[in-house]
């Protein structure tokens, strides 16, 4: 017997349960600034979704995923891209799209059930979230080879869940990216669950990370708990991608603290005392206690901050709220470049049924 | 200037667009140096090299899902699928993303490709090569689907898909792939989408159709006017969106109508065209409109395909039907 292949999966953590830091900052998160930012950017976050599952238990949003205890993976991704990358996100992301220029209200509008919140701005070359889980990986994969094709240096990142990986779009993705040397990063983030479905009754697969070696590229493992990590294993996957060409899978873990979406309960399948126990890695307290003990960071900065999201928030709310209602002839009016003459007349009536209605 | 064929048709149209723009590029399986299963994509790897003619890894999901991502790039990707029983796997990036990225992104982003396939029955092959599923795209909003039957028709629909700013579904019917050689000038001239186009005029009976049943029909309409029955011809070309005013004034004009479609009958694209017809061009009727159809049945296997296919005895059976109906 010979033996014709081997693999190892690395995983990568810079700042562990206890926040100590694992060896220096790594050069992509050495900025103390950015240290910072990467904090307020995650403490936002947070006062974001508990405010987006406020909205939706009073009738003011439509089923909104919460992205609560994942913060550093959407944060830390969001920050190792660059401008001029180009993002592909799946529906649960708040953190990346915010640093990708996208407003907040534009997230609202979106689960809130209006269109024009995939409008993102006009220059933005980003997808909108994908909903059919698993299908956008390859979407990444085309934009990848067009870049390619032009000879671009820029890369492109795509996300899905730990269940999205279980999908044969997926393999495909990995597979074409591998076989035709494409500037792309996947990036999983493994939140334990698919609904109900625990990553365990996913795929005997030992890790997802690992699913990158028969597609001929690296995958590794990093703790989506730790900022920092994330932050500077997807910017050195970016880099990689941008300048040789070569795609990674990245499987970041963290834990779901939340039900699926706000028309889920996950007390009906979720072991008692998980989430509690994983809660304890959570990744806010862990920055903040590791900014405080570099002394970038206290009790009135906190306070201060806290306030500040707040303030923001309710902004975002307001204008959320007060963004006037799609004319009804829109759900037409960007079905094609031009709409068929055929259709104008559904379209007329259309019009005519708001008036009645509404007239 | 030579005769050419359906498939040939296709070549030069694609030869021309890829001269002329060099955001076409091509991708599918075995479409590089063996030039396509049925040689569409002949000589352009040698011409426009790897870079542009893309051999895929075999994954049909794959083939949409990328052509979806290189489009919102600006890109115009030409995407084959070997036959069309092997479109399937790609109908959910189809459907759920090629015809809605523009619809969902207000037209931030948009799909323009061109999802080429063969389709049809009549030639032999094993399962799942003869497969007529027009009807299952045609349901789709935000889609085109656009069928050539002659290769004049198959230059200058495929040019004017491609340079549709929109995803197009082009069904070649392989059944006619090389039935008939035509003069087709490489004049970069495309056909109007979205129209039907009168193939034959006449004043008794309208036949619509599409696709390889535009041979029988036409052969029909060849032995109803020795008859002295003057039917006119119609090609729908553009079965999504459909011109339905065209077969309307037809209608108008001759009361009668018989629809002929090689696809299964039930929900056909022949079924919409028949219930338009009844609920706008009732009064013109002289006679219930029929349909000539495939079977609602499996599409069989090569030793029973050519019993499947609606032939011309059935066509002229119909038009006895709607002549004689008092
Ligand atoms: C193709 C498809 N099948 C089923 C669903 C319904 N669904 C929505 S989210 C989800 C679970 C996805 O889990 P995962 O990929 O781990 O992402 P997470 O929601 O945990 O972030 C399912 C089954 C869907 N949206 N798309
Ligand atoms: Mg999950």
């Amino acid at each position: 017997m010979n033996v014709v292949a081997k693999f190892e999966i690395p995983y990568y953590q810079c700042l562990d349960e206890s926040s100590i830091l694992h060896g220096n900052l790594p050069d992509s998160v050495k900025d103390t600034k950015q240290l910072v930012k990467l904090y307020r950017l995650m403490v936002l976050l947070r006062i974001f979704d508990t405010k987006a599952i406020a909205l939706q238990r009073t009738g003011k949003l439509g089923t909104y995923p919460s992205t609560r205890g994942q913060e550093a993976v959407f944060v830390g991704m969001g920050a190792a891209l660059a401008n001029d990358d180009v993002f592909v996100p799946y529906y649960r992301d708040v953190g990346t799209l915010i640093q990708r220029g996208v407003k907040l209200s534009d997230i609202l509008l979106y689960w809130g059930g209006d269109e024009r919140g995939n409008c993102y701005h006009k220059d933005s070359e980003d997808f909108p979230y994908s909903v059919p889980v698993g299908s956008q990986p390859l979407h990444g994969a085309g934009i990848a080879t067009a870049l390619k094709i032009r000879g671009e240096k820029r890369a492109v990142l795509v996300t899905c869940g730990d269940g999205a990986s279980s999908q044969g779009d997926f393999y495909e993705a990995l597979n074409v990216a591998g076989a035709w040397k494409l500037p792309i990063v996947f990036v999983v983030s493994n939140n334990q669950w698919a609904i109900s479905v625990p990553r365990s009754a996913q795929s005997a697969s030992q890790t997802i990370a690992q699913k990158a070696v028969a597609a001929g590229i690296e995958g590794e493992q990093v703790d989506g708990n730790d900022v920092i990590a994330v932050c500077d294993r997807v910017t050195l996957a970016l880099k990689k991608a941008r300048e040789k060409n070569e795609p990674v899978l990245l499987e970041i873990l963290s834990y779901r603290q939340s039900d699926h979406t706000t028309a889920d309960d996950a007390s009906r399948y979720e072991p008692q005392g998980i989430r509690e126990k994983e809660w304890l890695k959570e990744p806010i307290g862990r920055m903040r206690k590791y900014l405080e003990a570099a002394k970038l960071w206290d009790e009135e900065k906190e306070k201060a901050l806290q306030a500040e999201c707040s303030v923001d928030v309710e902004g975002v709310v307001k204008e959320y709220l007060n963004t006037p209602p799609q004319s009804p002839e829109s759900m037409f009016d960007s079905l094609y470049a031009k709409l068929p003459d055929i259709y104008l007349e559904q379209r007329e009536q259309l019009i005519q049924k708001e008036i009645v209605a509404h007239g | 200037m030579a005769d050419i064929t359906l498939v040939e048709a296709i070549t030069q149209a694609l030869a021309y667009e890829m001269r002329k723009d060099k955001d076409v590029v091509i991708l599918g399986e075995d479409v590089g140096k063996d030039g396509g299963v049925f040689r569409a994509t002949l000589g352009l790897l040698n011409e426009f090299g790897p870079e542009r003619v893309r051999d895929t890894p075999l994954a049909e999901s794959m083939i949409a899902g990328l052509a979806i991502g290189m489009a919102a790039q600006g890109l115009k990707p030409v995407a084959e699928f070997q036959f069309m029983g092997f479109i399937y796997p790609a109908y959910d990036q189809i459907v759920n993303h090629a015809a809605r990225i523009r619809n969902r992104t207000r037209g931030r982003l948009s799909c323009p490709v061109v999802f080429r396939t063969p389709y049809g029955a009549g030639i032999h092959a094993p399962e799942h090569h003869s497969e007529s599923t027009e009807a299952i795209f045609a349901h789709i909003p935000g889609l085109r689907v656009v069928v050539p039957s002659s290769p004049a028709r198959a230059y200058g629909l495929l040019l004017a898909s491609i340079r549709d700013p929109d995803p197009v579904i082009f069904l070649e019917p392989s059944r006619l792939y090389r039935w008939a050689k035509q003069e087709v000038p490489d004049d970069g001239k495309a056909l109007p989408l979205d129209v039907c186009f009168t193939l034959r005029v006449g004043t008794d009976v309208t036949l619509v159709t599409w696709g390889a049943m535009v041979k029988e029909t036409l052969a029909a309409a060849d032995t109803l006017a020795k008859q002295g029955i003057s039917a006119e011809v119609i090609d729908v070309a553009t079965i999504k969106p459909l011109d339905i005013e065209t077969i309307l004034a037809s209608v108008e004009k001759t009361g009668r109508c018989v629809i002929i479609h090689e696809a299964a009958r039930s929900c056909g694209v022949g079924a919409d065209i028949s219930a338009q017809i009844a609920e706008r061009g009732l009064m013109f009727l002289q006679a219930p409109v029929q349909r000539v159809t495939g079977y609602d049945t499996i599409v069989p296997y090569a030793r029973l395909e050519k019993l499947y296919i609606p032939n011309e005895k059935q066509i002229l059976a119909a038009v006895t039907n709607v002549m004689e109906f008092a």
